[in-house]
């Protein structure tokens, strides 16, 4: 579904991914871990259009797509919550939500049903819906950012560190989430730091250092293998 | 003081308003465009008075006040929409200083193209007939065509708030403003939305334009002393705050009507003393938020 094929990005004149492959297959949770500067946000980026210095294949759907813009990527099912989750202040719950449709003319033509749909998961944005987002709490705004991505129906979710600053119990809430998230047809790339977490739940799993891909095996095997574990993840 | 009476100083008060609703009209779409493109616009008095001289343009040709109250906008906003398509939108991500300068030429371009084409000396601009004279408003006779500006600007004004608060597109303006890449993000085009609100900014400057040509007359400078005294309201409100822009904007009109009756020799240093206060106390204006520019 998604193909990476040696990706390069620069920030300025610093070459920060050195020629990233992987691939992620419909209906897969795939997790990309690495220690902090390793490259994984960038890579998400790369995928979604947000860097502007660039080379490689990034192939989407069988279309390649590294020189589309942002929006263009997202109008072929793409969805991006990025770290900072990027809540737009000032706007209430609702309008978030409401925001992750306004590109998209079917959902906007049942908003209603959509907002509704979106929030069945998620009882305590429902409660909130009218209330000004940013006086959620940071677990509350995480789970609307994943809502607002969610609620166009993207065929291809990637998430960067969903469970950084959130307490225990919401995390697993919010694993159990992205099960069934994937049971339900979505394709999912996962950034995490919680690597155990995210190798209990992925299918495969890839371990980027130093801009490049040194390792990928499915995420049971990386989940036993404790020598590149402490190598490539520990701080 | 007691014989100057309340009646004259809330008339006053009254001619403030409808001096200020065309600062406020200005000032909206400066700081429209500041928050959205951060654009520091030094052509909207060009904008301003180009849609002044539409007026005359379609009037010479028998148009109608009325007719023109909708075609003027429409000329000068479809002008400002090829203004940032082709000259502004080249320099989005060098610094605010690139379409500052280019803003700055522009007007300047603006200004000549006027000349040549209706001559360096003023015109007058007729007030429209069914607008003439004055109405009593209680507390006496108030010229009517400034009451008109007053109930048209609260129209447009409305208008705006309603585009902004109830459609689609104003949730992406009023989301594109406070981040533009999460917009990209869910699949917005932010390029289409810049254009047009550089052209709602401007069509907005045009109308107000023609609605202060009856005022003043028409001369190809008028744009320059208006944007000073719309930079000022900006500031005073809040740059990229459109509530800002409107309390700013009724507020220097009020404070140049009344300088003007006590203090007539003051009244063109007020509006910068007024700044001054303001940018004392409350640094990012009256509405602004901190750190905008930063
Ligand atoms: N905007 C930027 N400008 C310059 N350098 C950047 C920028 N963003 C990231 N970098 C650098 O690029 C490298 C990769 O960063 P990236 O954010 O992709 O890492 P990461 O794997 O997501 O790390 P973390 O686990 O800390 O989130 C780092 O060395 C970082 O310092
Ligand atoms: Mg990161």
């Amino acid at each position: 579904m998604l193909r990476i094929e040696d990706l390069h990005a620069w920030y300025g004149p610093s070459h920060v991914l050195q020629g990233v492959s992987l691939e992620v297959n419909r209906g897969e949770i795939v997790c990309l871990i690495g220690r902090n500067g390793a490259g994984k946000t960038t890579t998400l980026k790369s995928v979604m259009g947000l860097i502007e210095k660039r080379r490689g294949r990034v192939v989407f759907e069988g279309q390649e797509i590294l020189h589309r813009p942002a929006h263009a990527r997202f109008a072929l099912g793409l969805a991006y919550v990025p770290e900072e989750r990027r809540i737009v202040p000032g706007l209430s719950v609702r309008d978030n939500l409401r925001l992750g449709l306004v590109a998209s003319p079917e959902g906007r033509r049942h908003e209603a049903e959509r907002i509704e749909r979106a929030t069945a998961a998620f009882p305590r944005l429902k409660e909130r819906l009218d209330q000004v987002a940013v006086t959620l709490s940071g677990g509350e705004q995480q789970m609307l950012a994943i809502a607002r991505a969610m609620i166009s129906g993207p065929k291809l979710v990637m998430l960067d560190e969903p469970s950084e600053g959130i307490m225990p119990v919401l995390v697993d809430e919010m694993f159990e989430m992205f099960r069934r998230m994937r049971d339900e047809g979505t394709t999912i790339l996962l950034v995490e730091q919680n690597v155990e977490l995210a190798l209990g739940l992925a299918d495969r799993a890839y371990v980027l250092d130093q801009g490049v891909v040194v390792h990928h095996a499915p995420a049971a095997e990386l989940l036993a293998d404790e020598a590149i574990q402490e190598r490539y993840c520990s701080v | 003081m007691g014989t100057l009476g309340f009646d004259l100083l809330a008339l006053q008060l009254f001619a403030g308003v409808a001096l200020g609703a065309i600062y406020v009209l200005l000032a909206i779409g400066l700081s429209l465009i500041f928050g959205m493109l951060t654009v520091v616009n030094f052509a909207h008095g060009a904008f301003f008075m180009f849609g002044a001289y539409a007026g005359v343009f379609l009037a010479a040709r028998g148009a109608s006040f009325w007719a023109s109250l909708i075609a003027v906008p429409l000329i000068v906003g479809a002008f400002g929409l090829l203004v940032e398509r082709f000259l502004i939108r080249p320099l989005y991500g060098r610094g605010i200083d690139y379409p500052l300068l280019l803003t700055f030429g522009l007007a300047y371009m603006m200004v000549e193209g006027i000349r040549i084409a209706f001559g360096t000396l003023g015109l007058p601009f007729d007030t429209p007939e069914s607008l003439q004279g004055a109405t009593d408003i209680g507390i006496g006779f108030f010229p009517t065509y400034r009451l008109f500006v007053i109930g048209a600007t609260a129209a447009i004004l409305l208008g705006l708030w309603l585009f902004l608060e109830r459609t689609r597109y104003g949730l992406i303006i009023r989301a594109g403003a406070r981040d533009p890449q999460i917009v990209r993000v869910l699949g917005v085009d932010v390029s289409r939305v810049w254009l047009l609100v550089f052209g709602l900014g401007t069509g907005i400057a045009g109308l107000a334009g023609l609605l202060a040509a009856p005022l003043q007359g028409v001369s190809p400078e008028m744009g320059g002393p208006v944007l000073a005294e719309a930079f000022v309201v900006t500031v005073v409100g809040g740059m990229g705050s459109l509530l800002g822009a409107v309390v700013a904007g009724l507020l220097v009109g009020v404070t140049v009507a009344l300088t003007s009756l006590f203090v007539p020799e003051m009244a063109k240093v007020s509006i910068f003393a007024l700044m001054a206060v303001v940018l004392l106390v409350r640094p990012q204006g009256l509405f602004g938020r901190p750190g905008l520019l930063s």
